[in-house]
């Protein structure tokens, strides 16, 4: 592609992932009121879609207040970063063939890397709060990064292997022969759940908890900063969907040979399906305490992991050979 | 061991909410689609007449004695034939719980609940409902209860001992039997 249409890409991606996590705050309202057996917002034009231009009218008009006791500067800038690292982790998902803003070498740590930079602002936006909910919010957030950060990216180092890349579209070609979702199953349960927590989402929620921290890390948030926060936490579940389409379930190649749909269109359709799958762990699952999901990550997805990384070099060496 | 069978029953648990796609909603779309409401459903209050169309309340205040949050307000008079009725009578719904005590302290059947529930008010002085509110025209859910012909009260038209089910007045100042 050439310069000016690599720009019009990026901001074309950019609109629709925004205009993307706008929609989802209805649909998945209204998944989960399909699966909660009831119905969900459904009152403002056709089937309720009008409900996200009713919100983000409300979340625009609301008073954006920051407290006197926040720590100013920070407390604004918290909400942005998340956004900022989201719509970044965005720029090297192939969404078809040469069909990306950009394609480096290390893509892959790229986007580990924004996933790991949005944390700050969930840490930033805690501590900056000066209030003792958002505290503990930003608390559990650390405790839950230190538990999953490591697997998450020891995860994916399988995928890596067996394509012999870090760029994102090396990896979706490798898949030609066969999905990473089966040779990488343990990879892809890991990455799943370190997924979940990346993206703070039910079950593992711990830094927001409205139940037990009213909001967690977003007590003092109103107005736009909140809808920020919100932004980039719809945005981080579409990105990691991307991912996992990406990295397992073969990106944007077609299943089956089913060649008569655009490469987009295919992955536009995992990515959706992977969604759901989210939609439906958070109206399933409850939320473990964060103690119990340090336990689960250190003694448990971490060991896994290594067993994952042990075997996959051991098979990856001996087709070498053979 | 324990962390496979947690897993396993994670799993069923997502199995499990994934089936609720084909079962259909339970919500009641309100507005548009009305839910039953029992005859016996406590809701608004009315005051009601007797059979003869006469106002069945007598004005004894039990009612207003009984109320938790001391909604209803009213005065005693008395009619010239001698009957008892409340000068006024005023509920105040922004108060009222619906509880039903006062139907159930009522001793003529006057004060009823019935299952209309729509009591919306832009002011909330209009949710000051006063005697002419209340009072419907007709006997609510008893039809034939008439306080007055089953009382022992004198008033015009029926003296002591005219009352349904009730023996002419003992003459205390006699011996005999």
């Amino acid at each position: 592609m050439s310069e000016g249409m690599t720009i019009l890409f990026a901001i074309s991606v950019m609109l629709a992932a925004v205009g993307g996590a706008a929609v989802l705050t209805w649909f998945e309202r209204r998944l989960l009121g399909l699966w909660q057996d009831r119905y969900g917002p459904n009152r403002l034009g056709p089937a309720g879609i009008l409900q996200v231009v009713a919100d983000m009218l409300k979340l625009l008009t609301k008073h954006d207040w920051t407290p006197p006791f926040a720590d100013r500067w920070v407390f604004i800038f918290a909400p942005t970063a998340i956004v900022v690292a989201m719509l970044l982790g965005f720029a090297v998902v192939p969404f078809g063939p040469g069909l990306h803003i950009i394609d480096v070498n290390i893509g892959l740590l790229f986007f580990i890397g924004m996933t790991s930079l949005a944390v700050y602002s969930v840490l930033l936006g805690g501590l900056a709060s000066n209030n003792k909910y958002a505290l503990l919010g930003g608390l559990r957030s650390a405790a839950q990064m230190v538990s999953y950060e490591v697997f998450m990216g020891l995860s994916l180092m399988g995928v890596v292997m067996l394509t012999g890349s870090f760029s994102m579209q090396d990896i979706v070609e490798a898949q030609r022969g066969g999905w990473f979702c089966v040779s990488q199953f343990l990879g892809l349960f890991v990455f799943v759940i370190a997924a979940i927590a990346e993206s703070h989402r039910l079950p593992f929620d711990l830094p927001e908890a409205e139940h037990e921290l009213t909001a967690g890390f977003h007590t003092e948030y109103s107005g736009m900063k909140f809808a920020m926060f919100m932004l980039g936490e719809y945005l981080g579940l579409i990105l990691v969907s991307c991912m996992i389409t990406t990295l397992f379930f073969g990106g944007w190649l077609a299943p089956f040979g089913m060649t008569w749909l655009p490469p987009i269109v295919w992955f536009s359709i995992k990515t959706f399906l992977i969604i759901c799958f989210f939609v439906l762990l958070r109206a399933a699952i409850p939320r473990p305490r964060y103690d119990q999901l340090m336990s689960l990550g250190w003694k448990v997805m971490l060991p896994l992991t290594l067993l994952n990384l042990v075997v996959t070099g051991a098979v990856a060496l001996w087709m070498q050979g053979a | 061991m324990q962390l496979f069978e947690s897993l396993i029953s994670q799993l069923r648990t997502m199995w499990r909410i994934l089936l609720h796609t084909f079962s259909r909603a339970e919500t009641v779309q309100y507005p548009e689609q009305k839910p039953y409401l029992a005859p016996r459903y406590r809701g608004r209050i009315v005051l009601t007449l007797d059979p003869d169309g006469d106002e069945r309340c007598v004005a004894c205040n039990l009612c207003a004695a009984a109320c938790p949050p001391d909604c209803i307000a009213l005065q005693q008079g008395t009619r010239e034939d001698g009957r008892w009725y409340p000068e006024f009578f005023r509920i105040n719904f922004s108060r009222c719980i619906m509880c039903g005590l006062c139907e159930e302290a009522c001793p003529t059947n006057a004060i009823q609940l019935i299952p209309d529930f729509e009591m919306c008010e832009y002011d909330r002085q209009n949710m000051v409902y006063e005697k002419e509110h209340l009072m419907i025209d007709g006997p609510g859910k008893y039809h034939d209860y008439n306080f007055y012909r089953v009382a022992g009260m004198q008033i015009e038209g029926k003296d002591k001992g005219e009352a349904q089910k009730e023996n002419p007045p003992i003459d205390v100042r006699s011996l005999l039997p």
